[in-house]
């Protein structure tokens, strides 16, 4: 704990964040994952992932192309389960309640647990039905009124209210590919989720798109537990507090951002960090 | 026996001019390395092309002209006197017992002595012919030959010429099909047309009575009213939408997203032979079985059904059109992307709201193109009709009843005894016109939905 100490004190000049990195040390721990192993029929592509995610803070996981960073996100929610052939292993626990045991409710979880996709997919409704449509099946509004309500606050929490307010009822796949994207993180934001996993949310957006949405993480980040998978390091050292390295389907190294990009214990992470490797 | 011969000296030449083009081409390579155009395989195809074209040329106009000047010289052959005692149908029969001879079938009778050696003149004038012109076709595709390796150079662009030649090959293949099918429409049109002098359109198209009067003559063609054979169309193709869509897309749902992939494997060839029995099995299948079920089970709830009825047929066409609207279904909803559905999940829906409320309404313009095909094929089916529909062209609306359709009615006007002068059986083109302008409007519609679709997500 001393060490770490030490280490954050070299980082207090954080440019990314208006939180002090102690903070992030004192956060209660939202997510913790032991020993998760991931197959997809005979090929491992999980070995072992043990981190824990702090609450109300965003957690980056970076890493080479298929280095397992976006399988390990969709463990999280447990949408592996939707993959022929995936088998998970080891546990993760949510609050101390393991999302894995067999009693618990997949969708109810996914509904705690809100997700973004690399590729912006919104319905083929309204912007409006897009975002009703997870309070819609969760029962979450008593009356349109209600609805309405989470529509419109949704949509604010995304920066996209003020964009959108006058064609509500136009179809979202209309919207530019950045609106889209916060049209998606506005349906996730409207079910009421705790923590948001977000999957290389910029990857298809322009620079321009891609700055709107990293404020907009920032932002998000008061209120959610965030865990955001990217390609791109500088993504990792804006918006997250929190940073793990994947390599090969191994968790490498993880810890508070700033360390791990100015003083990457770890050689491989310092190679990939310095550009050598992925 | 000559259709070998021609064929085998068309591959010689094939050949011959391939190797000549190649052989060539590859004596060019070695002369101290001279940067050359193309290919040996290229030039090779380049003369080959050219040896062929003519000869293949001449050979079609021989099979195109070949026949008639056949038929005049065998004509000459035929001495006067006897010539003029003999109508069309025996100058056919002599034509033929002269042909026999001259191949050396020999003919049932007594032969004539003049009919002896026209054979003997025609086997002489065949043989001298078929040489012949088997001699013009080889001296101009060797013509050919020489003059395009002659053109073979280094420089010569015979990739090129050879691709272009391909293009037009292509186009002329589609062109087969375009053609066919303007030529199907023109002949429809203006028999139609010739129908429609006879009887009055309004008649034709507003009319509520079929009763063609087969035997009758001018002035008592008797009645060409569309409707009721419209009304019996459209009775089984409702009834047959209302069985295939239902089960057919959820066969497809199954399918595309609850089946296990080995069992999905199995599942989807078989529900594909359905589409592969020939539309007559299933016609005595409804007649058979089918009809007598329904109408039992009629009066078990007390109602009144015919064996042959719209509703035998249409449910068994239902059933043959299953797979159809299944197969295609299942196409669509694969089509629609992964990530929509994962959104669907990652919200925490359903697999069943899944598929209710993003995956159904994001390939419902494909899979509304689905059904207007399977509808055009409804409504063009004919066996299952004939068989099970009871052929009654009477304007009623109760599905219970037999009824006729346009296909069956077609079927009734064209076989027998028929002649292209009356009503009676031109009516049929007015028919047929009337059934392609309907699917064909489908089509469209159908065709234009789904590339509305497709371009969404592609």
């Amino acid at each position: 704990m001393d060490m770490v100490a030490g280490k954050v004190k070299m980082t207090q000049q954080s440019v990314n964040s208006t939180m002090n990195p102690t903070d992030l040390l004192e956060r209660p721990i939202r997510l913790t994952a032991k020993d998760v192993t991931v197959h997809y029929g005979q090929k491992q592509a999980l070995h072992g992932i043990s981190i824990q995610i702090p609450d109300r803070a965003v957690t980056s996981f970076i890493g080479p192309s298929g280095c397992g960073k976006s399988t390990f996100l969709r463990c999280i929610n447990r949408m592996n389960d939707t993959i022929e052939g995936a088998k998970v292993g080891g546990t993760i626990k949510l609050d101390g309640e393991d999302i894995y045991d067999p009693a618990l409710d997949v969708v109810e979880l996914r509904a705690r647990i809100g997700m973004v996709f690399q590729k912006p997919n919104p319905f083929p409704k309204s912007i409006y039905e897009n975002v009703a449509y997870g309070p819609k099946i969760h029962g979450l509004a008593r009356n349109k009124t209600d609805l309405d309500e989470i529509v419109v606050s949704s949509l604010r929490k995304a920066g996209l209210f003020e964009e959108v307010k006058d064609r509500l009822n136009e179809p979202g796949t209309g919207l530019s590919g950045g609106q889209q994207q916060r049209l998606c993180i506005a349906r996730a934001i409207a079910v009421g989720p705790e923590v948001i996993l977000m999957d290389e949310p910029c990857s298809a957006l322009d620079p321009i798109a891609t700055a709107i949405i990293e404020e907009l993480i920032d932002e998000l980040r008061e209120n959610y537990t965030i865990v955001i998978v990217t390609h791109s390091m500088q993504q990792a050292a804006r918006v997250s507090q929190k940073t793990a390295f994947f390599h090969l389907g191994n968790l490498i190294e993880e810890g508070v951002t700033e360390d791990i990009f100015t003083n990457p214990v770890n050689k491989q992470t310092q190679d990939y960090i310095m550009g050598r490797i992925g | 026996m000559n259709a070998l011969i021609v064929a085998a000296l068309l591959l010689v030449l094939l050949g011959v001019s391939y190797q000549s083009g190649w052989s060539r081409s590859r004596n060019l390579v070695t002369a101290d390395g001279v940067k050359v155009h193309s290919r040996p395989q290229y030039h090779g195809s380049y003369v080959a092309i050219w040896a062929m074209l003519p000869a293949l040329a001449i050979l079609a106009l021989w099979a195109w002209f070949g026949g008639d000047l056949t038929h005049s010289y065998t004509v000459s052959q035929i001495p006067q006197d006897i010539l003029l005692g003999l109508d069309q149908t025996g100058l056919n029969g002599t034509i033929t017992r002269i042909d026999a001879l001259a191949s050396g079938y020999g003919v049932t009778g007594e032969i004539q002595p003049f009919e002896q050696s026209a054979g003997d003149a025609l086997r002489s004038f065949q043989m001298l012919t078929f040489v012949g012109v088997l001699l013009v076709a080889a001296v101009a595709g060797g013509a050919a030959l020489i003059y395009a390796r002659s053109r073979v150079t280094a420089r010569l662009r015979a990739r090129n010429a050879v691709e272009r030649v391909i293009n037009i090959a292509l186009l002329a293949c589609s062109a087969v099909a375009i053609l066919t099918t303007v030529g199907i429409v023109a002949s429809l049109v203006t028999e139609a047309y010739k129908f429609f002098t006879f009887i009055n359109p309004l008649d034709f198209f507003f009319g509520t009575v079929w009763n063609p009067n087969n035997a009758g003559t001018a002035g008592n063609w008797g009645s060409y009213g569309l409707l009721p054979l419209l009304t019996g169309t459209l009775m089984i193709t409702v009834i047959a939408m209302l069985v295939a869509v239902p089960v057919g897309l959820m066969a497809a749902i199954y399918l595309s997203q609850y089946a296990h992939p080995r069992l999905r494997a199995v599942a989807k060839p078989m529900i594909e032979i359905l589409a592969g029995i020939p539309t007559i099995v299933f016609g005595f299948f409804a007649l058979v079985t089918v009809g007598p079920f329904l109408r039992d089970l009629g009066n078990l709830v007390g109602l009144s059904i015919n064996a042959t009825s719209a509703l035998t047929a249409g449910v068994v066409m239902g059933i043959m059109i299953i797979p159809f609207v299944s197969s295609l279904s299942d196409d669509i909803l694969n089509q629609v992307p992964r990530t929509l559905r994962d959104g669907a999940y990652g919200l925490g829906a359903t697999k069943s709201e899944t598929i209710r409320n993003v995956l159904l309404p994001a390939a419902l313009p494909g899979i509304v193109g689905a059904f207007l095909l399977a509808v055009s094929r409804a409504i063009g089916e004919t066996m299952i009709v004939v068989l099970a529909a009871g052929n009654s062209p009477v304007l009623r609306g109760n599905p219970f009843e037999p009824v006729a359709t346009i296909t069956v009615s077609i079927v009734n006007q064209l076989t027998g005894d028929t002649d292209f002068a009356g009503p009676q059986s031109l009516v049929g083109f007015a028919l047929g016109l009337t059934l392609f302008v309907i699917t064909l409007c489908l089509n469209v519609v159908a065709l234009y939905i789904v590339r509305r679709f497709r371009e969404q997500y592609e």
